[in-house]
This record gives C-alpha cells, sequence and structure tokens, in this order.
C-alpha cells in the first residue's frame, strides 16, 4: 500500500516528529489518533464551525481541511503546545475566571483564534472582537462571556505595554 | 434549638451558596485535556458507519453487501432485519399519561421499510472509520420508493398516504383544553384578533455530535458503554431491556458532553446498533456521528402551525385566547420520550403570565416521513411564548397602550400565589411584575423609546420587543415519564460520604455538560456540611458510581438533584454532629461545624477536625461505644409532591434594527430578567441565560431543517443550516428577581432553558415593533430576510 501513504517529518508543539501516514488522513485525525493530541476536537469535518483549529507555520488553519501529508516539513502547533509553552496562559485563565466555555469543545479553536487576534495587541472594539471570531462556532455561551474574557485579555497586555 | 444549626445553611457566613465560583474543569478543558466520548480509546476498538435510507420513504427490496463483507478491514456487517433478531422487541414510543396516543413499532435499524431519509439500514463495522465509510459505499440496496407524507397541513386529510397503515390515520395524538367560557368571553369583548403563525424544524447541533462507545465484555457479560449522554440511567435502562442484558450488568459512563441542549435525553437506534456489534463481536465498537448524518439522525424539534384569537377589552384587559396547534413530528414517536411533549406544553404555557381565565387550546401531532422529533431545550415555550407575546402587542396596538403598560395590567400579580396558569397548570413564587419593573429600568424603556421615535424621522426602522414568559421546570413524577412508563426518574438523589481524611465524596445522579452541575453541586454540599469547596469531590455521570437518578433534562439538575444534595449533606452533617457529641461529651446542639472542624456553636472554638472524625469514624473503632456505629454516609432522595413542574417567569427585552431595503435584520442588544429561585452561582446562571438566549435567537433567525415534496432534507450540514456567530448576537444583560420555591428547602428552580424559551418570541415582538409603520406583521419563523421581504410586499 506504499501508494497510499507517505512518511512526513514536522516539528509538533516543539518535537520534530517522523510518521508514515496514509495520504488521505486529515491532519486533525492524524493529530488525534496518531499523536494523542486530543485537544483539538471535530465538530463538523467541513470546514464551518472551527473546532479543530490548530496554528500551522503560524496560521491558523482548520485541521479538517488539511491533510497530514500537506505539513510535511511544517512547524504544527495545538492547545496542549500553547498551554504548555503559557502563550495563552493569560487569555486561558480569562475564560476560566469569566466563565467563556461550557461543554468546551469548541474552546481549543476560540482559544487559538483569539490568541491570532491578540497576537498584534492593538486595540479592538467589541464588534471587532466578535468578527474575528465568527468563524467559530460555539453553542453553549451565546459568545458573550467569551467575548469579555478576549476583551479582557486585550486589555491586560495593552495596560502591561504601557 | 440552638440559633447557629437552626439557621438555614445558605445564609451562615461561610456560605458558599450565592458565590461566583469558577469550575475546575474548565481549567482542564481550557488546557485541552477535555475527555469527551471520541477521546476514550480502548485497545482493539472498531468503528461503526451506517448506510442511510436516501429516501423519505421505500420499501428495502433487497440488500446487496457481499463487497463490503469481502473488504479488508470489515469486521460485520450487519442488516435491520439482523438487528431486530438481536432485540427484545420494537419500541414504541408512546406513554400512558398522554391519553389516545398511538405510534408504530419501531426497530433500530430499518427492518423492511425506510420511514425518512437518514434512517439507518445497513451497520459496517470495521478497523477504522474510513474503511467503514468505504464499505458503506460498497453496498447496493434495491429500493423501492413509497409516496411520502410530509406536509403537516394535508396529513390529517383522506388522500394522503397513511404513514403507517395499522393505525389507522396519521394523527399521533390530540388533546383540547377548554377552562371558563371562551365562547362567552369571545361574544362580550370589545376587540378580538386573530392570527396565524408557523414555526419552522430546528436541531440541536452540538458541537460534538452524538456519541458512543460500547464495550461487551463475553468473560462477565458486562457492558460497558462510555456515551454523551444526559442522562446515563435512562440509556442503561433502555439499551440493557432492548438488548436483553440485566440492566445492573450495564455501566454507563458519560465523559465530558460537548454540547447537549436536549438532544443527548435521547436514545438512537445507531447506538444501539453499534453496542450491539460489540455484544456479537466481543470487542469495543465506536460509533461517532459525522455531521452529516447527525443532520438526519439527531432528533429535530418544532415544526408547528398556529392559528390564535384573543379577546380583550377596551381598556386592554384580556378575556380569553384561543390556539388551534397542529405539530408535524417525524416518522416514528421517540422512544422512549415521544414526540408529543413539546405540542403539549405548548397547550400548557401559552398566555402563562397572564391573569384570564378563559382558555381553549387544541392541539393535533401528525407523523411525516421526516427525522423523529422530540424534546429539545425548551420544550414548546419558543412556540407558545411567541404566540402569547404576539397577541399581547396586537392588543396592545388596538387598544393604544403601550406595550409595556398592557403587560402590566394583564399579568399576574406578585401577591396572587398560589395560582393557576390560564391553562390550568398549578404556578407558584412568581415575580411578573417585580421583573418587569427591573427590566424597565435595566432597558432604561423610556429613552429607548425616544430614541426609537428620532432614528425612525430619519428613516432607520429600530423595533423595541418585551416578551413575558412563565417556564416549566423540575418537572415531578406526576403525569410524566416514569407514571408514564418509561424508566425515567423524576426524583434525583445523592450519596454523600466523609471518607477517612476528612474529604467528601458526593455522588449525584445528575449530570454536568459544562453548564456547572458539578460546581454547583460541589457548593451546595460544602455549604450543607461546613467545608470548603477543595474538601468536596463531586462525582456524576457513572451508573457505576452514583445513585440512581433521571440525569439533566427540563432543567432540573439544581432544583432536584441540587435539594438532593442539601439533604443528603444535613443527614451526614447531623450524623458527624452527634459522633462528636459523643467523642466530646457535649450536647450536640452545642456544636456546628465550620470550615471542616466541629466547633462550639456560641464561641466559634475549634473542638474536633473532620479529619479526625474521619479517621476515628474508619480506623480508631475503640473510642467509641461498641453499641454506636457510624456510618458517616448518606443518601437521600428527592422528588416534587405536589406539582408538576416548578414554574419560573420573567421578562426580555430586544432591541434591534430592520432594514426594509433587503430585510436584514441587526440584533442591538438584549436584557432578560428572570426569576430562577435561589442562585447558588451567579455567574453560571447568567451564562446559562445568555447561552440559551443565543440559540433561541438562532431558531428565531437562522436556524431551519428544510425539506422538499420528497421529503428530501435540503440543507443538511453546517453550511447550509445557520446557527448564530459571534458577529450576529447581541450583549445580553442578565438580571434576577430571587423568588426561592416553596417546594424545597433550598429554593431553587431551574434556568437552563428559559433563555431558549423566551428569546424567539421577544424578537418577534421586536421585529415587529420595526416594521410597524409598514402595517405588516411577521409571524414566521426563521425570520429570515426572505420572510420580511414577503411581509413588506417586496417579493
Amino acid at each position: 500500500m506504499s501508494d497510499n501513504t507517505q512518511t512526513i517529518t514536522l516539528t509538533v508543539n516543539g518535537q520534530q516528529i517522523t510518521r508514515l501516514v496514509r495520504i488521505r488522513q486529515h491532519l486533525v485525525d492524524f493529530l488525534r489518533i496518531e499523536l494523542g493530541l486530543t485537544g483539538s476536537h471535530l465538530g463538523c469535518e467541513h470546514g464551518v464551525c472551527g473546532a479543530c483549529s490548530v496554528r500551522v507555520d503560524n496560521c491558523v488553519v482548520r485541521g479538517c481541511l488539511m491533510l497530514a501529508v500537506q505539513v510535511d516539513g511544517s512547524v504544527v502547533e495545538t492547545v496542549e503546545g500553547l498551554t504548555e509553552s503559557g502563550e495563552i496562559s493569560d487569555l486561558q485563565d480569562n475564560f476560566v475566571e469569566r466563565d467563556a466555555l461550557q461543554c468546551g469543545f469548541c474552546t481549543s479553536g476560540m482559544l487559538i483564534t483569539a490568541a491570532e487576534l491578540l497576537r498584534d495587541a492593538a486595540p479592538k472594539s467589541r464588534d471587532e472582537i466578535r468578527d474575528f471570531l465568527s468563524g467559530n462556532y460555539c453553542r453553549c455561551t451565546g459568545y458573550h462571556a467569551i467575548v469579555d474574557a478576549v476583551e479582557m485579555t486585550l486589555k491586560q497586555r495593552l495596560e502591561g505595554q504601557s | 434549638m440552638n440559633d447557629a444549626i437552626d439557621r438555614s445553611a445558605f445564609e451562615r457566613t461561610n456560605s458558599h451558596i450565592g458565590r461566583s465560583l469558577s469550575r475546575a474543569s474548565a481549567r482542564r478543558t481550557v488546557a485541552g485535556r477535555g475527555k469527551y466520548t471520541d477521546d476514550v480509546m480502548l485497545p482493539r476498538t472498531l468503528h461503526a458507519a451506517f448506510v442511510r435510507s436516501p429516501y423519505a420513504h421505500a420499501w428495502i427490496r433487497k440488500i446487496n453487501a457481499e463487497a463490503a463483507v469481502a473488504m479488508p478491514g470489515v469486521a460485520l456487517v450487519m442488516t435491520g432485519a439482523e438487528l431486530a433478531e438481536l432485540c427484545t422487541g420494537p419500541w414504541v414510543g408512546v406513554l400512558s399519561c398522554f391519553e389516545g396516543m398511538k405510534s408504530a413499532p419501531q426497530y433500530p435499524m430499518a427492518v423492511d421499510r425506510a420511514c425518512w431519509q437518514g434512517e439507518p439500514v445497513v451497520m459496517v463495522v470495521g478497523e477504522s472509520r474510513a474503511v467503514v465509510e468505504d464499505a458503506c459505499d460498497l453496498i447496493n440496496i434495491e429500493w423501492e420508493e413509497i409516496p411520502p407524507t410530509v406536509d403537516a397541513g394535508t396529513a390529517l386529510d383522506p388522500d394522503t398516504a397513511v404513514l403507517h397503515p395499522e393505525l389507522g390515520d396519521n394523527l399521533a395524538f390530540a388533546k383540547t383544553i377548554d377552562r371558563g367560557d371562551v365562547d362567552k368571553a369571545f361574544d362580550i369583548a370589545d376587540h378580538v384578533i386573530e392570527e396565524s403563525f408557523s414555526f419552522g424544524r430546528h436541531t440541536a447541533v452540538s458541537l460534538e455530535p452524538r456519541s458512543l462507545l460500547a464495550d461487551y465484555d463475553p468473560g462477565t457479560q458486562r457492558l460497558t458503554i462510555h456515551t454523551s449522554s444526559q442522562c446515563p440511567h435512562m440509556i442503561q435502562a433502555v439499551f440493557a431491556r432492548t438488548l436483553g442484558i440485566p440492566e445492573h450488568n450495564v455501566r454507563i459512563v458519560a465523559p465530558d458532553v460537548g454540547g447537549s441542549f436536549g438532544l443527548k435525553i435521547h436514545t438512537f437506534g445507531d447506538e444501539v446498533a453499534s453496542t450491539a456489534a460489540s455484544m456479537v463481536l466481543g470487542r469495543p465498537v465506536k460509533f461517532i456521528a459525522d455531521r452529516l448524518e447527525s443532520f438526519v439522525s439527531d432528533i429535530h424539534a418544532r415544526e408547528h402551525q398556529i392559528f390564535a384569537r384573543m379577546a380583550f377589552r377596551k381598556d386592554g384587559e384580556i378575556l380569553a385566547m384561543e390556539i388551534d396547534d397542529l405539530a408535524g413530528v417525524g416518522a416514528y414517536s421517540a422512544y422512549p420520550r415521544t414526540s408529543v411533549f413539546e405540542a403539549n406544553q405548548v397547550l400548557n404555557i401559552t398566555g402563562g403570565p397572564y391573569k384570564f381565565e378563559n382558555y381553549r387550546a387544541s392541539t393535533k401531532v401528525v407523523y411525516l416521513n421526516k427525522v423523529p422529533t422530540s424534546q429539545y431545550r425548551a420544550v414548546g415555550h419558543p412556540i407558545g411564548i411567541s404566540v402569547g407575546e404576539h397577541m399581547v402587542d396586537r392588543a396592545a396596538e388596538q387598544t393604544g397602550l403601550d406595550p409595556l403598560e398592557i403587560r402590566r395590567l394583564n399579568v399576574m400579580q406578585d401577591d396572587a400565589y398560589p395560582a393557576l396558569a390560564p391553562s390550568g397548570v398549578p404556578v407558584n413564587d412568581l415575580s411578573h411584575e417585580a421583573c418587569i419593573d427591573k427590566l424597565v429600568e435595566l432597558m432604561d424603556y423610556d429613552r429607548l423609546r425616544s430614541e426609537q421615535a428620532e432614528l425612525r424621522e430619519q428613516g432607520i426602522y429600530r423595533g423595541i420587543g418585551i416578551a413575558g414568559f412563565i417556564k416549566g421546570t423540575a418537572p415531578g413524577p406526576q403525569g410524566y415519564y416514569g407514571a408514564g412508563g418509561a424508566p425515567i426518574a423524576s426524583q434525583d438523589a445523592c450519596t454523600i460520604k466523609l471518607e477517612p481524611s476528612g474529604g467528601v465524596i458526593c455522588t449525584v445522579g445528575v449530570t454536568d455538560q459544562g453548564q456547572g452541575v458539578d460546581t454547583v453541586m460541589g457548593q451546595i454540599a460544602a455549604t450543607a456540611l461546613g467545608v470548603s469547596m477543595e474538601a468536596v469531590r463531586v462525582i456524576s455521570g457513572d451508573t457505576d458510581a452514583v445513585p440512581y437518578g433521571g440525569g439533566t433534562y427540563a432543567s432540573r439538575a439544581t432544583a432536584i438533584g441540587g435539594e438532593a444534595v442539601y439533604q443528603a449533606s444535613r443527614a451526614l452533617r447531623t450524623e458527624i454532629l452527634e459522633m462528636a457529641s459523643i467523642l466530646l461529651q457535649t450536647e450536640v446542639t452545642k456544636l456546628d461545624i465550620v470550615d471542616a472542624n466541629v466547633v462550639d456553636a456560641n464561641t466559634g472554638q475549634a473542638r474536633i477536625p473532620l479529619s479526625e472524625i474521619g479517621r476515628i469514624g474508619h480506623f480508631q473503632l475503640g473510642e467509641l461505644p461498641d453499641d454506636y456505629q457510624p456510618i458517616l454516609s448518606a443518601t437521600h432522595r428527592y422528588r416534587l409532591t405536589e406539582l408538576p413542574y416548578i414554574f419560573t417567569n420573567g421578562v426580555h427585552g430586544a432591541y434591534l434594527e430592520v432594514d426594509p431595503e433587503t430585510g436584514f435584520i441587526r440584533l442591538l442588544k438584549h436584557w432578560v430578567v428572570e426569576d430562577c429561585g435561589r442562585i447558588i452561582n451567579p455567574n453560571l446562571a447568567d451564562e446559562q441565560v445568555r447561552g440559551g438566549c443565543v440559540q433561541g435567537l438562532g431558531g428565531a433567525f437562522y436556524e431551519h431543517c428544510i425539506y422538499d415534496d420528497a421529503g428530501q432534507l435540503l440543507n443538511g450540514s453546517m453550511v447550509d443550516y445557520l446557527t448564530p456567530m459571534a458577529v450576529e448576537m447581541p450583549d445580553i444583560v442578565v438580571a434576577h428577581i430571587e423568588t426561592p420555591t416553596s417546594e424545597s428547602e433550598l429554593g431553587a428552580k431551574g434556568v437552563g432553558e428559559s433563555g431558549t424559551g423566551a428569546a424567539p418570541g421577544v424578537a418577534m415582538c421586536a421585529v415587529n415593533d420595526a416594521l410597524r409603520p409598514f402595517e405588516t406583521v411577521v409571524t414566521e419563523q426563521p425570520m429570515t430576510p426572505e420572510v420580511v421581504l414577503r411581509a413588506l410586499g417586496k417579493i
């Protein structure tokens, strides 16, 4: 079955790994099944809900719309890696404090998208935050608390800079 | 009795009740360490996928599965007929509490006839989901199409095909409530208004799809099922009975549940089939529904058409209301909860906030060749509240009253309880007047009206909506599931234990789907016992570990499960104090528990820590008299005894803008004042309300399962079935009036569904308020741009 598989080498959460993967396997299935990184979730498998969002070479992508073979040579970051590096610990604290998650199924993707918004640490209105997060669906919270948590993190980061 | 002991635990200075504590599980989830069913991985697990009917109605003439059976990696191919052989009998989704209700026998997969597009027909089990999906594509079924019944409006016509001929017609259930003298009230009324309404089908779209991992051990004949469920004991009973295994040999574990909203209180044929496969193969079998099959196999809800009339005096007093409801359910009534609760609830709650006593309401529930419907968040309430509140607004318009004033005039007074709602359902401890007063203040209503008038001059059409509601929560056993013959508990239970370390294990029959049930139960237990939150470990969602309970549905977890925890904790506290009084040779009334210490009740001086009580009670029994045996554990069960529900109430406000050129609607702000009784955790309660509102707004504006005349679902994907996005939703301001229920010591009522129940109604009131200058009304949900433009006569 060698024509159906390919060896890929990539960096996942700071560790270089090499795996033989089926060429039809999606990135998020690869992360979940082959690497046990179950923090990324499958909500729709057609690129709408955002629950499978992960970072590839510093860009947020849908893990269900990308194949594992496409990340050969890339740097992939998941919520597990962002947690361990501490990059989003303030955002995570605010999510917990503000109860900006209920079932938590969307949360990993939401955090990764929010981290992108926060990266340039530029002031944003609530409407701009809402707009930016609109590719990530949440069915539990109604979004208000998520916007609060992102807004609070941004405010704290801006205060920290000044 | 000493004051400190007699005083309600939640009023003590070290109470955890009324505090916005964050959830410990949230800390885990934000790190990506949540454990959902698909994250549970057992050795040798096989995966299931299903061939589903592509037709709404068709005979299965032949199934050719040889190629799938021969495919490498496939372990089992099972047809519906083969599965039926493994079942103790078919499901019949009726309850005796719904008099005259009928439904056809249903097996977990179609046997010889498929009755909706998406009904499972053949199961394939194999080494990966990808392999079994490939194998499903190799199965060739010879179908013979049968004309489907898809329109509720004609389902009872004599020339419409009868879906299940043995039932005689397509009628599942009919009911009429007739109170007071409706005809006379309409005769003497100054005004009568009439309106027709239409409510589309919705589905839950929990972000985590339905998920199950069945693991049958042939050695011990023990079946363990990990599943994303709100009601583990119900799943245990139904699966055990259907597959012929003793219930006590079945363990149901609900790990983290990725959204549920009522979807996950139900049983599904594909899940039973996957479990049967595990029994046949003696290996774990996992079934994770994909999104496309979710749309055609998860329960649907709503789909009602209503004709309503209201009679009132010229001063605005409502005299009577009449509604005629037609509900289209699916091909079968869902087992075991049925598909008729929604219609029944529409009859119960329409016009619920008001004093009028003449009420006639009837419903007909009809079978259609569509996905079966059943309970989904706020069952019936979005429909009944939308209808009732729209009619009240029309009455205001006719009498020249402000929408607020007509509601103030007609709502039940806060000192009028106990009372009966217009339908005759008992209501108690409500606070409509106080809620309206608070909403007016919160919205700055007069300023908003001025702003609306100013903008209208500039051609900007904003609308303000006000909608009151009652919401049935925390049902009692009378006339409910259990009494009607279903294995579903309406009571709930807690077993609480003091461990040798002084730690407390609190096991509960209710379950947590992220709303914070475990945290709330911990707050109640810690408060009632007098210990810190950190000292209490709450365990839920595992039938091997927890006392028998109903699980979480119908906004019951805090009101029913919480009272069980409270009473069990008080009983354990009493035992601890008794044991302490023996050890300390002090009268029990002179002792209290504060901060995990037994203390002198008067001075607060620490006498003995709970860790010592635990140690002595488990290991050093020689320090106790021979005739005293400590148990250090208490179980308590709690149910409503008199009432069918603990009703809550509240009022929503909405502010939005309609673009009459495009029909687009922009939601500007939403306000809620509601009364869920004593609030255990204000932040969690608020977030239940907010999340609920957005789910209701989804149904009001976007969500709709659209079927064509052939019974094909046309928009079964997240691309086409629209759920709310962040950018479309408004900020939601939440406030509470707290009137504890008289039914329990804790005083908590349900809170999880009222937002979903009332948001569509207030949204419809606001849209029509915006459209008032155009002298048209919108009475169809979802209120899409197309619906708005049609109302405006533009298309």
